[in-house]
């Protein structure tokens, strides 16, 4: 069980990290939530992997599973969660404002082709313009 | 113990959740609530730094469980001086953001910034590491709203690379303090520094993996090098309030390597012990040269100011891997003032940026702005203390870093990195200087916008910080020391946080 579990946050990461790396906005977000999968389950599987253990006080019980990963991992996927949705809405902002979906295109605005423009020696026409 | 010792976390939250349901009541209501909440929030910093001017540390058992077992609050001298840094702060970017409407660009501005104060007085005071990845997050969340308020397609694109790289830090984060508890078992902050000691041969090369890696979370936050490019981009593209507030954010990632690292990987941790220091020596190092070049290459202020910034935050790192009782008193004097200058330099560019009109921040022939003589004087004064030069007190908290460094095997290169940075610095900001106030030309139809008076008080005050640091230097130095020998004595740390009784219990 611990090589399936390994494996698992293994592939997860890889995949992760590869589409964070991608060049465009939904790849990223995607990866992101690849890597949050990730290391939710990671987390977790660092209580030490036990099946069919109780983790809170039952008399019966033999032995017992750590529950303060379980507790983490809740709170871990809950900040996730919100995370992504942010991360969501601001993608669809950035693709919206500036005009197409990569995360660090070339597309140039105005704002820089503006501030350009003044850093450049003005020919006549411009400085009539302005 | 006394109850008192919370409030700094609670007073934000309060004040956010109030800010919010007085939306309805309008801008201006919002605007004195937000003034008095901060104004009240430096009174009860004070207090606090009163409170942790003792030997006693004021630890506070949330939900009244003994640590290890439940989270712990815990007021030390560091804190209490980071609550006050931050609280004054606050206070001056508040001012300067009513007095120039950046409030009104976008909304909730000031439900943001109380829950901003809220993250970051929580990641000052907790004793717990998976508390402090809960209250990074809030302190990220609150500064994406912040950072992205008032939008515009540049701070958008700045935005979104600045979210996506601190997503991957919190993730990082979540693998490092998984991998810790995993050993360690634990993960209140003494107990760990307890049961680090006692870690087999055979797991320490993964708590050592798990430190660096930890490092490396923090390293995001600091801006250490190569992970400081999102950097220049959210701090020149944001507004200028919210960049000046941002001039702590950096210093919660050197914080959090002093408390976590410094504490858990101290010199008892036997073959554990410093295994980040190097690191965080080296990457100083790298990161303070890179700064330098990009202070020296940028072509607009703000994006200037950025790598000021990062250039102090690098000389922090260099003070924090020196590794000495005295390189960190040092750091922390030097901590104060590049915060308080940091912030002051980015009001300054906004400052002169209104007042050249469309020509922006861009290092180009503009029109003069209203009352050069002011601000000019100013700008000076700023970038003699930011780049290091007497009599300010940025000259100061580099001679006694250097100092501290001169029985160090690299001090060498620490000298050489340290001058050299501080030469390109001092060349770039003359010439960005002579050309925002010198090379000046009239122009028909184009006008400067008058000075805003009443926000320049905020520029001017925080500017005063550093004559100030220079005239109170001995008994400040006296508070710095005093604060480096309570964290090299983690012992008493460990004590106090592991011997608090739960309220009511008289059983011990």
């Amino acid at each position: 069980m611990e090589w399936l579990i390994a494996s698992v946050i293994c592939v997860m990461t890889g995949c992760g990290v590869y589409l964070t790396l991608r060049a465009r906005t939904f790849p990223v977000v995607l990866g992101l939530t690849l890597l949050a999968y990730a290391v939710n389950v990671f987390l977790f599987s660092m209580g030490r992997l036990q099946i069919g253990i109780p983790a809170v006080i039952d008399p019966a019980a033999a032995a017992y599973t750590d529950p303060l990963p379980q507790a983490l991992v809740l709170t871990a996927i809950v900040i996730a969660f919100g995370m992504t949705a942010f991360l969501i809405v601001l993608a669809l902002k950035a693709r919206s404002e500036l005009g197409n979906d990569h995360v660090d295109g070339l597309h140039r605005s105005d704002d820089e082709l503006k501030a350009t423009k003044h850093n450049s020696t003005k020919t006549e026409t411009e400085r009539s313009e302005s | 113990m006394s109850p008192f010792t919370i409030l700094p976390v609670l007073l934000p939250l309060i004040g956010g959740i109030l800010m919010l349901m007085a939306r309805p009541a309008g801008i201006d209501t919002q605007r004195i609530l937000s003034l008095i909440l901060t104004t009240l929030l430096v009174g009860v910093s004070l207090v606090s730094f009163q409170l942790a001017n003792s030997d006693i540390y004021q630890v506070v058992l949330l939900g009244n469980w003994q640590a290890p077992f439940g989270i712990v609050i815990v007021l030390d001298r560091l804190s209490a001086l980071m609550l006050l840094l931050t609280s004054l702060l606050a206070l001056g970017a508040l001012w300067y953001a009513i007095r120039t409407d950046t409030d009104k660009q976008g909304q909730h501005f000031h439900v943001l910034f109380q829950l901003q104060l809220f993250g970051l007085n929580g990641a000052f005071m907790t004793g717990d590491v998976f508390n402090l990845f809960v209250f990074f997050e809030v302190l990220l969340i609150a500064s994406y709203g912040l950072l992205l308020h008032g939008g515009g397609r540049l701070r958008t694109r700045a935005g979104l690379h600045y979210v996506v790289i601190n997503l991957v830090g919190s993730t990082l984060f979540l693998f490092a303090v998984g991998t810790l508890y995993g050993i360690l078992g634990t993960l209140n902050i003494a107990d760990m520094a307890v049961a680090v000691r006692n870690v087999s041969e055979a797991d320490q090369g993964i708590v050592a993996t798990a430190a660096v890696l930890l490092l490396v979370v923090f390293g995001i936050k600091a801006a250490m090098f190569p992970l400081y490019l999102w950097l220049p981009g959210a701090y020149a593209y944001t507004s200028a309030p919210v960049a000046a507030l941002f001039a702590i954010m950096t210093k919660v990632g050197l914080y959090a390597i002093i408390r976590v690292h410094g504490t858990i990987f101290s010199e008892e941790a036997g073959d554990l012990a410093f295994v980040h220091i190097e690191w965080v020596l080296l990457l100083g190092l790298i990161t303070l040269a890179l700064a330098a070049l990009g202070v020296l290459a940028a072509r607009a202020l703000r994006r200037q100011v950025a790598y000021l910034i990062l250039a102090s935050v690098a000389t922090l790192m260099i003070a924090i891997g020196i590794n000495n009782e005295a390189a960190l008193a040092a750091s922390l004097y030097y901590l104060i003032h590049s915060t308080m200058l940091g912030a002051a330099m980015f009001l300054i560019a906004d400052v002169i940026m209104k007042g050249r009109g469309i020509y922006s921040d861009s290092f180009t022939k503009a029109i003069p702005i209203d009352r050069p003589i002011v601000v000019g004087s100013v700008f000076m004064l700023l970038g003699i203390a930011l780049t290091g030069m007497p009599p300010l007190s940025g000259f100061f908290g580099k001679v006694m870093i250097l100092n501290s460094a001169l029985n160090h095997p690299w001090f060498a290169a620490i000298l050489s990195v340290v001058l050299i940075a501080g030469l390109l610095m001092i060349i770039a900001v003359v010439r960005s200087g002579s050309l925002m106030f010198y090379s000046v030309q009239k122009e028909e139809g184009q006008k400067s916008s008058p000075l805003n008076k009443s926000a320049f008080v905020a520029v001017f005050l925080l500017m005063l910080v550093s004559p100030l640091m220079v005239m109170f230097a001995k008994p400040l130095t006296d508070i710095t020391s005093q604060i480096a020998g309570q964290l090299y004595n983690g012992q008493a740390y460990i004590d106090a946080v592991l011997s608090t009784v739960p309220y009511g219990d008289n059983s011990k």
